[in-house]
């Protein structure tokens, strides 16, 4: 069954071929069946997901529901889920049992979603493998010594896996499509305030964005159809009308005006993936596309200043674990300055620790104009160079990383190396542009992403063009052959 | 661009984050290269630019001010570590 598309399932869950029951049953033994190999999931969760599973079967029998129905789930653990353990992949929050959902939770829950459980992922999505949670590494399932990318590398490794058929992630510097990328699936970053953020524990707020991670365009775009929508319990929240995003998916991609950043096939940039992308770029010319050269000059300046901006706002964002509320607290506190940075101390891992004082360091009296506001006037800058690339361009394509995915450990002790990984994707996230990566190919049998950024509010015509991509390609069906 | 050590405690202490001194060379090293890579944005002249501080250059949004949550101190306070009478306890803070 987990071969078959979602539309596959929803077509035999609605004409009583399948049952959810069935469905998720078959999800949940390939999870005890292939989970302790890639350590995708923090917590599986069987009860929760076959009650909701004859919950769905009921409502599909009375006609209720939606298209997704029934379709098993799983989410990224920042998500808080109602009374399952949300750990953000921390110390911090292992005893943190959700008095509440996210928002996101709470539109699968009510469409009838299954929840198989809580994905892994780099500690309070801080990083770029998932080798940095509390719960040990993830393992890539096309590679089991390669990284599956990060922070969401867990949904990533279970839809490549087939351990879900749709996963949640969260894309703060490109945290949604890069582990789509280094993985083989597809995955879009929807434009900021699209996806509530209600729920979703904070790590950079002016960044953080959910999104769907499933194997193809129209996958992703029925799960965005979910989890997208204005949520007045997040204040930045968009007030804009929803897309229709599934009905976009057929429209002809003939005259699309296909934007070429020279800067993106600079040195540094991998020969396989260089060849892939272009390869996937001559594709959509064969669509009809119209391949047109555009820059974005100030690409390089994303990444310095991203890690002035999330860092310091981490560290706002992260003084609510204090020990005192929920979460973590050391033994016999002396004090309370004790019990704070004691509690933090432990139950913080060393990136977190990291960047937490880097941002305090950015924010402190002395450096706040040479680093925070100085990274703030380039995040313009940054945005202004899409803002005119799109003056030329419906959408820009290039690669997601540099790489397809590296070594489990290769990058773990220098944080710069590993922090280089994003600086395909970080610009869009200073700019708040929603976009995507889609399976293009391999490079030394591992899979390699397309990127596509579009303006705001273009996530329609990013799935239209992914979707048009894969009905004339068969990467995004490929599957590790273990995984069969 | 090279931290000091002493800059090292400066800042844990503003993170309200202990460093183990078996630990302070290493980390001292790596934020050091963090702050290399910061030196980029130096050269840039950004005279004249506007900071950005939200992605889509919006206010925040503000809501009538009326309370529209329910109470939830016991279900939250059910996740403390340690409280008391609805209250969460600390260390004794005044003598």
């Amino acid at each position: 069954m987990h071969t078959l598309s979602v539309k596959e399932m929803s077509e035999k869950l609605r004409n009583k071929e399948i049952t959810s029951v069935a469905l998720t049953q078959h999800y949940l033994d390939r999870i005890d069946q292939y989970d302790g190999e890639l350590n995708a999931y923090v917590t599986v969760t069987p009860e929760l997901a076959m009650e909701m599973a004859r919950q769905a079967d009921q409502m599909i029998a009375e006609g209720k529901g939606g298209l997704l129905t029934g379709i098993p789930v799983a989410h990224k653990d920042i998500f808080c889920t109602l009374d399952v353990k949300t750990t953000c992949g921390s110390k911090m929050l292992d005893n943190f049992i959700a008095p509440y959902d996210a928002k996101v939770v709470e539109a699968s829950r009510a469409l009838g979603m299954p929840i198989l459980g809580k994905t892994n992922m780099d500690e309070f999505a801080m990083g770029s493998s998932s080798e940095s949670s509390y719960y040990g590494a993830t393992k890539n399932p096309w590679d089991l010594k390669a990284v599956p990318g990060g922070s969401s590398g867990g949904s990533a490794a279970v839809i490549a896996a087939g351990l879900a058929p749709l996963a949640t992630g969260s894309d703060t510097g490109g945290s949604i499509r890069q582990p789509a990328s280094f993985c083989g699936i597809t995955g879009i970053k929807p434009t900021y305030g699209a996806v509530s953020r209600y729920g979703m524990i904070a790590y950079a707020s002016s960044f953080d964005q959910g999104g769907p991670m499933t194997r193809s365009a129209e996958e992703s775009a029925w799960l965005l159809d979910v989890m997208a929508g204005f949520d007045e319990r997040d204040s930045t929240s968009l007030e804009q009308p929803k897309q229709d995003y599934v009905s976009a998916l057929s429209n002809d991609i003939k005259g699309l005006k296909v934007g070429v950043p020279a800067e993106y096939f600079e040195e540094g940039l991998d020969d396989g993936v260089a060849t892939t992308v272009r390869a996937a770029i001559a594709e959509l010319e064969k669509l009809g596309a119209e391949i047109v050269e555009v820059s974005l000059p100030n690409k390089d300046l994303a990444v310095p200043a991203y890690y002035v901006l999330a860092p310091a706002e981490a560290s706002s964002n992260l003084s609510r674990f204090d020990g005192v509320r929920y979460g973590y607290r050391c033994e016999n506190p002396t004090d309370l300055n004790d019990l704070y940075t004691r509690s933090r101390s432990e139950g913080f891992g060393a990136e977190v620790k990291r960047r937490i004082m880097v941002g305090a360091y950015a924010l402190s009296a002395g450096y706040y104009d040479a680093y925070y506001l100085k990274a703030q006037k380039l995040r313009r800058m940054v945005r202004d160079d899409f803002v005119n690339a799109f003056e030329q361009c419906d959408v820009i394509v290039g690669p997601v990383a540099p790489t397809p995915a590296f070594n489990i450990g290769e990058k773990s002790d220098d944080p710069v190396s590993m922090y280089l990984a994003d600086l395909y994707t970080i610009p869009v996230n200073l700019a708040g542009m929603p976009a995507m990566s889609v399976p293009a190919g391999f490079s030394n049998g591992r899979p390699v992403g397309l990127h596509l950024v579009g303006p705001y509010h273009s996530e329609a015509k990013l799935l239209n063009v992914a979707h048009q991509y894969q009905q004339v390609t068969n990467w995004h069906q490929k599957m590790p052959e273990s995984y069969q | 661009m090279s931290l000091e050590k002493t800059e090292v405690d400066t800042i844990s202490r503003l993170a309200a984050i202990s460093v183990d001194a078996s630990e302070v060379d290493q980390l001292t090293a790596k934020i050091s290269n963090v702050l290399d890579l910061f030196q980029r944005m130096e050269a840039v002249d950004t005279t004249n630019v506007e900071p950005m501080s939200h992605p889509l250059d919006q206010v925040q949004r503000l809501r009538e001010d009326v309370v529209t949550e329910t109470d939830h101190h016991e279900e939250y306070q059910k996740l403390a570590p340690a409280a008391e009478n609805g209250m969460y306890l600390v260390p004794q803070v005044i003598d």
